[in-house]
């Protein structure tokens, strides 16, 4: 364990509204390492969304670093080993970032087969040909594969969550990021999105997950963070914080959501 | 009163109304484009992070859209324009430049107003998640204005561009005032000839509306064809 590498370093995270009054995150520092499915729990308005965010960017944070393939992306300039400032290209760390959302957010213009080319085609430099059978590939394990030329809005949202997933896989990230994926779904769906991450992770996909699904955290992470008030409360293996928490604010929290 | 003589006296005038009708289409048609140019640039300026480009472009939309077209027309063409001497030669031999020209800009620049707000609301109104989605995907700025924004906002204000551009077509009639030999010039040619004014506006308001009920329609068409995604 000791030995996997350091995929993103967190150091001492901050993200302030209003001048320091309201604190999303409170120097947050945490290591993800290849590999890992790092599963974040905690109450609303704890944070947990708002690290996630951060990883890419879509949040710029206050203060702190975020060392993802040795650069600190938080920052707009890096010096190269032969003392060069170069510009930080944070397109290019978000291709390497899958991200999938609470709403799906697919685009509603464009079929599921375009949904999924389109930023391999075009940011990539993909073959359209060999993109298309890519995605045909990854649209038949989710077992989506006759819906290519559906628009979204045609589709359940268990089948947009999916498909979110394999739009995000299309660019061949080192790490997928969940922010809540399964909390807008109806209940029967949760199951679907989840099995497909369940798969992902068995593949050994790196993933950070925010969730408010206790048995995933349980079953299939490997790691589980406990925030609260934008601070990283607790930290352990799913069997530490789920048997034997330490903090009163994770015995609380858990009492609440493990009924 | 009207008659069919007069629509025989006005109909010899008819070249006037087709040289008429080609002015006012020309009007028109550099008109949207460099309204929507115009547009486009103080849209991107309204939506800056960059606090002047906010105020410049704001001031821009409110003094254009609270002030009456031939005020602007009058202040381009005889205080802005008053002592610069434009070519004078005939755009296909009848329409005169150096008052054609005064007349693009002016419409130009009060389209580009109201076009400017039109596109602001277009690109606002899409949901944010889509370009949270476009950026994490790693597509720039740039390419996400162009695949994922655009496309879906100009099909949501499609409706309300169809209406500026029909606008313009009967806005640019304003321009006879200075001199610029459109429609209503014609209707003016025809009854100094003939003592008639009926008949020739009637056929004027005829061009207009065959100008404008096309224009509209082939918008609705591009209106279908754009929501495709919206059916279930």
């Amino acid at each position: 364990m000791a030995t996997r590498d350091n995929l993103i370093q967190v150091k001492h995270l901050k993200k302030y509204y209003n001048k320091g009054a309201l604190r999303a995150l409170d120097d947050v520092s945490v290591d993800i390492h290849t590999g890992d499915v790092m599963v974040v729990i905690g109450p609303s308005g704890s944070g947990k969304s708002t690290l996630l965010r951060s990883l890419n960017l879509l949040e710029v944070p206050t203060d702190g670093e975020i060392i993802f393939d040795h650069v600190d992306i938080t920052k707009k300039k890096m010096r190269t080993p032969d003392g060069k400032m170069v510009k930080i290209n944070i397109d290019e760390h978000r291709q390497k970032m899958g991200m999938v959302f609470q709403h799906f957010n697919l685009f509603p213009h464009k079929t599921i087969l375009e949904n999924m080319i389109l930023a391999p085609v075009k940011v990539k430099k993909m073959d359209q040909k060999e993109a298309e059978q890519k995605a045909l590939a990854l649209l038949k394990r989710v077992g989506l594969e006759d819906r290519a030329g559906a628009y979204p809005i045609q589709l359940s949202g268990g089948q947009k969550q999916r498909i979110a997933i394999v739009r995000a896989l299309m660019m061949e990230p080192e790490v997928m990021l969940f922010d809540e994926p399964t909390s807008a779904l109806d209940p029967e769906m949760v199951g679907e999105v989840l099995e497909v991450m369940k798969e992902l992770a068995q593949q050994g996909m790196t993933m950070v997950v925010v969730t408010h699904e206790m048995g995933f955290a349980r079953e299939v992470g490997n790691r589980v963070l406990f925030m609260a008030d934008g601070k990283l409360l607790e930290e352990g293996t799913p069997e530490q914080i789920f048997e034997h928490p330490q903090h009163p604010r994770l015995q609380d929290f858990l009492s609440k959501v493990l009924k | 009163m009207i008659s069919i003589e007069g629509f025989k006296d006005t109909f010899e005038y008819i070249q006037m109304f087709g040289e008429g009708m080609v002015c006012t289409i020309s009007l028109s048609v550099l008109t949207v484009i460099f309204g929507f140019v115009l547009s486009l640039l103080l849209a991107y300026m309204r939506m800056s992070k960059f606090l002047p480009f906010r105020v410049i472009s704001t001031a821009y939309v409110e003094v254009f859209r609270a002030t009456p077209l031939m005020v602007q027309l009058f202040i381009v063409y005889y205080v802005i324009l008053a002592d610069v001497s434009l070519p004078a030669f005939k755009l296909f031999g009848f329409i005169r430049f150096e008052r054609f020209i005064p007349g693009v800009i002016a419409l130009s620049l009060n389209s580009g107003a109201y076009l400017c707000e039109i596109i602001r609301s277009g690109i606002q109104s899409i949901d944010q998640g889509q370009t949270e989605a476009a950026r994490s995907l790693g597509m720039s700025q740039i390419e996400n204005m162009r695949y994922i924004i655009l496309p879906q906002a100009i099909k949501n204000i499609l409706p309300a561009i169809a209406n500026e551009f029909v606008t313009i077509i009967k806005e640019s009639s304003i321009c006879w005032t200075i001199g610029v030999q459109e429609i209503m010039s014609a209707v003016y040619s025809v009854k100094g000839a003939t003592f008639s004014i009926g008949e020739p506006l009637i056929v004027a308001a005829c061009v207009y509306f065959c100008l404008t009920f096309p224009t509209s329609k082939i918008i609705e068409h591009f209106e279908r064809k754009m929501s495709r995604g919206d059916k279930r």
